[in-house]
């Protein structure tokens, strides 16, 4: 490149093969703008924005969690002897409250959505086989269904003279 | 500097390690706590049997670090969203989590008496 005293300082330097010598017959390679589709990308085109949903979704529910979770955590692990109040009877005390209630439901919900979109993404993100992909989101969405389903119907459903 | 092409990130890239393994962490952990609450729902005596498993002094200390986990991933997930939408969170990311990191330390250390009160008043107090 040295040799060519007409470059200018500032220009890319080009490899000896690539140099000056496209013409119709031998064209220049072509570099694909980033999210252009290729042979190689999934056939299914996405019309939705399902993606940014989700995406917005974790920030929000985030910023609840924070408040909820943390909130319960103090109530659960830290005030009035920490660990060692919980049994039947406590619960029993909280779920007689709507307010509680409200936000344990809360809490359960937003959680477990919150979890599992982003045990969605991880299982994206590691599972490279369509096959292996399908089995763990149908395990994930189960798994999800059940236990949201499961806590709501205990939070309004409980019993306190059960027995 | 090792001089192949594998990827190393720097704090950015632990953080982000960091809140994956707690965040999956966490739902794991919700999972089986949504069954241990259900028992409720089957008789008194048997929630209190699980929770007595609470109560273990193992097991206390597990809750300390569940709550270690979620204190970070909250922490550092609130960092994520200013990165987002503060117009200068990417600018001050990095020092936003040496923020998260000494704001960490500091609740640990604070709940480390309040979590673990239940094991050290019943196996080393009287
Ligand atoms: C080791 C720490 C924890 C303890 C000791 C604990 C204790 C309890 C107790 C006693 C209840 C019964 C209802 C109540 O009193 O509000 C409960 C319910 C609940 N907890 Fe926790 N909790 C802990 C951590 C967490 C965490 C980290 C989460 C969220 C990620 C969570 C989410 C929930 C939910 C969603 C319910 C309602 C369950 C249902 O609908 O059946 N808990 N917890
Ligand atoms: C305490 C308040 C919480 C905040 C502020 C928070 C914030 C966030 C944010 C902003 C993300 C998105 C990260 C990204 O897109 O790069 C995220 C991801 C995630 N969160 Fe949370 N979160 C909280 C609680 C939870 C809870 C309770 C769980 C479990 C039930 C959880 C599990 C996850 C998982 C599995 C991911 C995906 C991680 C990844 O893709 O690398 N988070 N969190």
């Amino acid at each position: 490149m040295s040799a060519e005293t007409s470059t200018p300082s500032d220009a890319v330097e080009l490899t000896s093969t690539s140099a000056g010598t496209y013409s119709p017959d031998n064209p220049a390679p072509v570099i694909e703008p980033p999210r252009a589709r290729t042979s190689r990308s999934p056939k299914k085109v996405s019309r939705t924005n399902f993606e940014m949903w989700a995406w917005l979704f974790m920030r929000l529910s985030g910023i609840v969690l924070v408040v909820l979770v943390l909130g319960h955590l103090i109530i659960q692990l830290v005030l009035d002897g920490g660990v060692s109040k919980i049994g039947f009877a406590f619960v029993a005390g909280r779920w007689a409250s709507p307010f509680w209630q409200l936000w344990d439901l809360g809490m359960l919900w937003l959680a477990m959505l919150h979890g599992a979109n982003g045990l969605r993404t991880v299982i994206n993100d590691y599972a490279e086989r369509d096959t292996t992909r399908f089995w763990l989101k149908t395990l994930l969405y189960t798994a999800t269904v059940f236990t949201v389903f499961l806590g709501t119907l205990v939070i309004f459903t409980f019993d306190p003279n059960i027995q | 500097m090792p001089a192949g092409t594998l990827y190393r990130g720097r704090e950015g890239m632990w953080s982000w390690v960091a809140h994956r393994v707690t965040g999956v962490l966490i739902f794991f952990f919700l999972f089986v706590h949504v069954l241990d609450t259900a028992l409720v729902r089957v008789s008194p005596q048997d929630y209190d049997n699980v929770v007595a498993t609470y109560k273990n002094p193992v097991v206390n200390l597990l809750e300390y670090g569940l709550v270690a986990a979620i204190l970070f991933h909250a922490l550092n997930g609130l960092r994520v969203i200013a990165v987002d939408f503060w117009s200068k969170g990417p600018k001050y990311q990095r020092q936003m989590l040496w923020s998260v990191v000494g704001i960490w330390i500091v609740l640990m250390a604070g709940a480390f008496y309040p979590v673990l009160q239940h094991t050290l008043r019943t196996v080393f107090g009287s």
